[in-house]
């Protein structure tokens, strides 16, 4: 089975992220980056599945030169080989234009089955996996917290507002996984040797049969008008715990008025 | 000429969504708004749906948009927007919301906002307000093109408002093709939920990573009995499998608003401050100074949960005179 992990490399979760006044875009130059741990997930599932039924998961991620850190990481973990979509071209593209380019990139890869995750750690936009769906031609299966596949039959737990569905479909198909499906696995010391020697392959968005209209600034249908910081709340009162701390919230409850 | 703006509304457990009322009133506010229906349900789901500000229904009640996931909804969808081109077309950040805008905003290659909390109409075109990052940033948003908008909606962006209209419902032919039979529900389970829910809970108590364990969520539960509360959760707990899905706060669980939330054990991620900054009060726990969650405090304690809060429950049971 030939699986296509979608993931994404964003800013470590240490970095409090930033929005460029000037080029109303997040700052993810010069940052630390790591890979999110929503496409861990998608990436330990991808390795779950091929233990289990054989073949090989390739992870295609589009980002800048310091993303390298988080494919480096998905094939310690034991993906096969990556795909890295790297063009300057291609930033400030919105959703659309974002899975224009992931669904072009997955295409030159064989694939049963794509995975990737509900949302990014950064953005969490939501869409874009329902976006690479119709551009790849096929069905979006999206909230997964289980996949089990028999043949060329796939059953997902997806998450509901009330408890969860199952549901049935067939290969190819897209799955996004929720967080917590699974606890992505920390790569080992052979994992990060071998990660080494694997192969990153590096497309531009011409080499994909882009043009420079469709992706980027340029080609995204959402314009950011306007980035500001809204009202600050109000500065409430923090204290030291020394003994004390339990009362003192419950004399601002009774300042409050709630008791 | 006023503009039309149709909202997607959806039903659980039989009952229109309190956000799909929520997106109704705000296109009743600023246009003529219309809905659209689509699966089995009971009559008065369109009633309720005429009550609260809708002119028009579009309506099919054929059992493939129940039994099939997403596929059938967005071609019937994109049949109706191509026929009748309203300015702008909601749906809640939901589920099947999500699904279906992505689906239709690939198809007419226009894309679409998501996370947004307050939009108007400038025009032929649309700006829309994002919190973005959370809320720590104000952002606001075009869509180039000249179709119709699609905007998923945060859920609790706007009040549901009653605004009695006549019922009028439009039946709406289902779709057929084969096709479009791809994700076939085999099965819905409800999970029972226990103790007092989120939704509309006037105080929330809730716990993130910091609580530790399973077994450590009893103290909440007895912090929110003594304040009348429901308990809450990061995804971080969730995610653990300490509570389950239906108490998780943030952007991929509930958005609350209560009078009161009590932070105990939570950082202040992105995901999780999106679901409940716009709280009245907040008041947090955490043992760390530097935790974003202080800075969107009315009052915080730097310090251990598990020495804080069972000193505040004996100190809530003395006022009361419960000791």
């Amino acid at each position: 089975m030939n699986i296509v992990v979608c993931g994404k490399v964003i800013p470590a979760s240490s970095v409090t992220i930033e929005i460029d006044p000037n080029t109303k875009r997040m700052r993810r130059k010069g940052v630390p980056h790591e890979l999110d741990p929503a496409a861990a997930s998608a990436v330990e599932e991808g390795l779950r599945l091929i233990e289990k039924h054989g073949g090989t998961v390739t992870l295609v991620t589009m980002g800048i030169s310091d993303a390298t850190i988080g494919i480096r990481n998905a094939l310690a973990m034991g993906v096969a080989s990556a795909v890295h979509v790297l063009d300057d071209a291609v930033a400030g593209s919105d959703t659309l234009g974002t899975a224009k380019i992931l669904a072009a990139a997955i295409k030159k890869q064989p694939f049963d089955l794509v995975l990737c995750a509900t949302e990014s750690s950064d953005s969490y936009s939501g869409i874009v996996p329902g976006q690479i769906a119709h551009f790849l031609g096929v069905a979006p299966m999206t909230f997964a917290k289980e996949i089990s596949i028999d043949g060329n039959v796939i059953i997902v737990k997806r998450q509901s507002e009330n408890g969860y569905d199952l549901i049935e479909s067939s290969l190819p198909l897209l799955v996004a996984v929720s967080s917590g499906i699974n606890e992505p696995r920390y790569p080992q010391l052979k994992g990060i040797m071998a990660a080494k020697k694997k192969e990153i392959k590096v497309y531009t968005s011409a080499d994909l049969g882009l043009s420079a209209d469709q992706v980027g600034e340029k080609g995204a249908r959402e314009k950011v008008l306007t980035v500001a910081r809204p009202p600050k709340r109000q500065a409430g009162k923090v204290v030291i715990d020394e003994g004390e701390g339990g009362k003192q919230i419950a004399n601002f409850l009774a300042e409050i008025k709630v008791i | 000429m006023t503009d039309v703006i149709w909202v997607y509304a959806e039903l659980s457990d039989d009952k229109v969504t309190t956000t799909s009322l929520e997106m109704l009133a705000k296109a009743a506010e600023i246009g003529k708004a219309e809905a659209v229906l689509l699966g089995p349900g009971p009559e008065e789901a369109a009633e309720t749906l005429a009550k609260y500000g809708a002119s028009k229904i579009y309506r099919s009640t054929d059992p493939i948009y129940r039994d099939y996931l997403t596929l059938p909804a967005a071609e019937t969808v994109a049949g109706l927007i191509h026929t009748h081109k309203p300015a702008v077309m909601l749906f809640a950040s939901s589920y099947s919301g999500r699904d279906l805008v992505a689906s239709l905003s690939a198809s007419f290659d226009c894309g679409a906002i998501s996370d947004v909390g307050d939009f108007e109409l400038k025009g032929s075109g649309v700006h829309a307000t994002i919190p973005a990052l959370g809320g720590s940033y104000q952002n606001t948003s075009t869509l180039t093109g000249d179709g119709t908008k699609l905007l998923l909606v945060r859920p609790k962006s706007f009040e549901p408002k009653m605004k009695e209209q006549s019922l009028s419902i439009e039946q709406v032919p289902a779709v057929l093709d084969d096709r479009l039979r791809k994700l076939r529900v085999k099965e819905r389970v409800t999970v029972k939920r226990e103790g007092p829910q989120l939704e509309g809970a006037k105080t929330i108590v809730s716990g993130g990573r910091g609580l530790k364990g399973e077994e450590n969520f009893a103290i909440l539960k007895d912090l929110a009995k003594l304040l009348d509360g429901a308990v809450g959760a990061t995804r971080a707990a969730v995610d653990a499998g300490w509570v389950p899905y239906s108490m998780q706060v943030g952007q991929t669980g509930k958005t609350v608003k209560p009078d009161l939330y009590i932070a105990c054990g939570i950082s202040g991620a992105v995901q999780h401050l999106s679901g409940m900054k716009s709280s009245k009060t907040i008041i947090s726990i955490n043992k760390d100074a530097d935790a974003p969650i202080f800075q969107y405090s009315d009052f915080g304690v730097i310090g251990d949960v598990f020495k804080i809060i069972p000193q505040l429950i004996d100190e809530l049971k003395k006022r009361k005179g419960m000791q």
